[in-house]
Parts: structure tokens; C-alpha cells; sequence
């Protein structure tokens, strides 16, 4: 009977992008929730990002899959509650989402100016001009909006506080 | 069992109304005024669409007969349907869409915001998980409805035709079914009594900043959380589970 550590496994899902963004890992965006290691059993526990996120299957196919390359038979759970939040993104994930071009969730979801749908200063990721303005709530994924640089006049997409 | 079967049928209820109201959306996709609101309405249908299916996988959970969330958009008729008539309504032009989703985005922002506490812990989960995506709903179709109300004579008139028309479909919104007075009672479901006076404050306000006429005809045409449908709904479905229908048992 094989025994498999916490950390290896982490370490494991590490390497799961997420298929949107593939700067991310599933572990920088917080999807996965918990890692349950009972005698020989895996349970990998994750959470949807939105509720018709499209790569939510694809998530799941893929933590099979780089589990079974290292002879881990797990099984995958999706639990709702609580929601997913972009507060649970780590600030490695943050870092890598702005280098690969779209600016990073700039508050917490508690601030007030995130309840209101405001976000004060979503700066650039090329030049970091705070003088941005948005374009529309919804972009070219669920968890987008886009914006436009008034500075270098780049057009940009914006992960949305959640 | 009984409580089963009441549960089942109250996910139904909720989970059609998505579902409709989302794939009404998806005709848009290719065809938006501009592709920033092409985006938003095939996004908003997505958040719709990915909501209906967890009411519906955790339906056929209870029921417990082998179902799958696809049997159950796909393989209903139009009598099984329990989604209000507002949802099933043509898109006509952008004032209409628009119209139609911002009376559903402030009712379901209400609807889910009480949907949170419900005794049901799956019940609570998905709307607790669904209010954060609906809160980006009702801000756009709301700015959308000041922005026409509030616009050129054209789109003022053509925001006011919208409202009007679609009018009678709102009531139904909050008004008790037989299955909502008994999942109210059991703290399951939501009191729609209880959020009407707040939707309709809502309504007013917005359609006020949007120099729009509430209208004053309060008569409402129900009937479609019992089943009873306006013309509209075979017509989507005849399109939605074409293929399914065609070629029975289909994989891809």
C-alpha cells in the first residue's frame, strides 16, 4: 500500500494550469479547498470559480490525469460552499496574472468600493497608468472585465473582484 | 419522500426559469449592438446556465432515479416546464432584452439574497454562490435601462414600448404558487410576500432615475409555475433540444 504525503500531492496540483489562464495554477486561484488523504484513498476537494465556468471540467480531468501519471487513484469533489472568492488568490497568482498581461484583482471583496461594482485604481499592466477606464463588466471570460489604457491606449482585460 | 418530490419540484421551478431566461440570451451571441454587449448577454447566459445546472444535479440527486441534468432540460415537454412567462419571452430588439433581464435580474437578486438562509444547506450553498454572479447581472441590465430611458427620444420611446409590453409578466414574479406557499412555510424556499414590496421599490426607483412610466394596468398573466405557457416556449424548445429529440441518446 502506497502512502502519499500532503505536500507531494500540493506539490502535484501545482502543476495543473487552469486552461483560461494558464499563468495560474489551480492552487494560485484557490480553487482546490482541501486534499483528503485517507489510507490509500485520495479526495481532491475543489470549488467553481463561476457556476457555469466552462473549465471546471476540464479542471477536473486534468487533476485525474497528473495524479494517475504518479500512480494516485483519487477521486475529484465539488463542493459549492463556501463561494469562491477572489480573495483566495495568493500573491505568487497575482504577480504571474499581471506579467502575462491582465491586472490582478485590486481589492478585497469586502471593500466597500468592490460592493458598490467600483474599483478606484485598476492601473495598467503594461505601463502601470493608474488613468484607465472600463470598457464593460463582462469580458472575454466569466471572471473578466475589459478596460482600456488612456495612456498607452492598450485595451486590457481586469480580473474582477469576486 | 413526499418532501422529496416537493423539494425536486421547487428546484424545477427555479432551475427552468434560468435555464429559459439563459438560452433566450444565447440567441444574441453573433448578434449584439456591439460586441462589449454581444459579450455581456452570452456571459450573463452563462452564469444562467451554469446555475440551472446545479439545481438540476442536485434534483435528480434527490429523486434518485437514475436522471441526469441533461435528461431534464432535454427530454421535458413544454407542460413540465415550471419557468415564468417573462423568461420565455422573444428578444424583440435591445429594449426588450434589456427590459425583460432587468425585471428578472432585481426580482432574482431579492429571490436569492433570501435563498441564502434557507434550511436547505445545498439549497443556501447554490445561492450564495449564484447571488455574487446575479449582483453583476442587475448593475448592467439596471445602467442599460437608465442609459436607453434616459437617452435620445428614439431609445426613451423604444425603453417605455419595452416596459409596457412586457408589464404583465412582471406580477407573476412574485406571486405564490401553491409549491412556494408550502417551501416558504418550511423555510426551504423564499416568502415572495416578503420581497415584493422591496422589488417593486426597486422597479420604481430605477425606472424613476430613467425618466421612465411605471404602468398603471396592474393585471398580470400567470401560469407558467404550473405549466401553462405562452406560444413562445415550444418554439424554444423545439430549438434547444433538437437534437436530443433527433437523434435520441446522443454522445459527443
Amino acid at each position: 500500500m502506497k502512502q502519499f504525503s500532503n505536500t507531494a500531492i500540493y506539490n502535484l496540483l501545482e502543476q495543473v494550469p487552469d486552461p483560461e489562464v494558464p499563468v495560474l495554477s489551480i492552487i494560485d486561484l484557490g480553487i482546490v479547498r482541501d486534499v483528503i488523504i485517507e489510507n490509500d484513498k485520495v479526495e481532491i476537494v475543489i470549488t467553481p470559480t463561476y457556476t457555469g465556468c466552462p473549465a471546471m471540467d476540464m479542471i477536473a480531468v486534468n487533476i485525474k490525469a497528473i495524479l494517475q501519471e504518479n500512480n494516485i487513484d483519487a477521486t475529484i469533489k465539488t463542493i459549492l460552499s463556501p463561494a469562491w472568492t477572489t480573495d483566495w488568490m495568493s500573491e505568487s497568482g497575482k504577480q504571474k496574472l499581471k506579467e502575462y498581461g491582465i491586472t490582478p484583482p485590486v481589492a478585497k471583496t469586502t471593500d466597500k468600493l468592490s460592493l458598490l461594482g467600483e474599483s478606484k485604481l485598476v492601473s495598467c499592466p503594461r505601463c502601470d497608468s493608474n488613468d484607465t477606464k472600463m470598457i464593460s463588466q463582462f469580458g472575454s471570460t466569466a471572471c473578466k472585465s475589459l478596460y482600456k489604457c488612456n495612456d498607452c491606449l492598450e485595451p486590457f482585460d481586469y480580473f474582477k473582484c469576486h | 419522500m413526499e418532501n422529496n418530490k416537493l423539494l425536486f419540484d421547487y428546484l424545477l421551478q427555479l432551475g427552468d426559469s434560468s435555464l429559459i431566461l439563459g438560452q433566450r440570451l444565447s440567441e444574441w451571441c453573433g448578434h449584439g449592438p456591439i460586441l462589449e454587449v454581444d459579450m455581456a448577454l452570452t456571459n450573463i447566459a452563462l452564469d444562467l446556465l451554469g446555475q440551472t445546472r446545479n439545481y438540476f444535479q442536485y434534483a435528480v440527486e434527490i429523486e434518485g432515479k437514475g436522471r441526469t441534468e441533461d435528461d431534464l432540460a432535454m427530454l421535458r415537454d413544454v407542460s413540465d416546464f415550471k419557468n415564468v412567462l417573462l423568461v420565455e419571452q422573444p428578444n424583440e430588439d435591445f429594449a426588450y432584452t434589456v427590459a425583460r433581464q432587468f425585471f428578472f435580474d432585481s426580482f432574482h437578486y431579492l429571490f436569492l439574497s433570501e435563498l441564502q438562509h434557507s434550511t436547505n444547506e445545498q439549497l443556501a450553498a447554490i445561492a450564495s454562490k449564484s447571488l455574487k454572479e446575479v449582483t453583476y447581472h442587475v448593475r448592467f441590465s439596471s445602467q442599460w435601462v437608465k442609459r436607453l430611458g434616459d437617452g435620445t427620444e428614439e431609445s426613451h420611446q423604444k425603453m417605455q414600448n419595452a416596459i409596457d409590453d412586457l408589464w404583465m409578466y412582471v406580477g407573476e414574479l412574485c406571486e405564490e404558487s401553491e409549491l412556494d406557499k408550502i417551501m416558504s412555510k418550511n423555510k426551504i424556499g423564499v416568502d415572495l410576500n416578503k420581497i415584493r414590496p422591496n422589488f417593486y421599490q426597486e422597479i420604481n426607483d430605477v425606472l424613476q432615475e430613467a425618466t421612465l412610466k411605471i404602468p398603471e394596468d396592474n393585471w398580470n398573466q400567470t401560469g407558467g409555475k404550473n405549466g401553462k405557457h405562452t406560444e413562445h416556449l415550444g418554439f424554444i424548445l423545439t430549438e434547444m433540444q433538437w437534437m436530443q429529440r433527433t437523434y435520441p441518446n446522443m454522445e459527443w
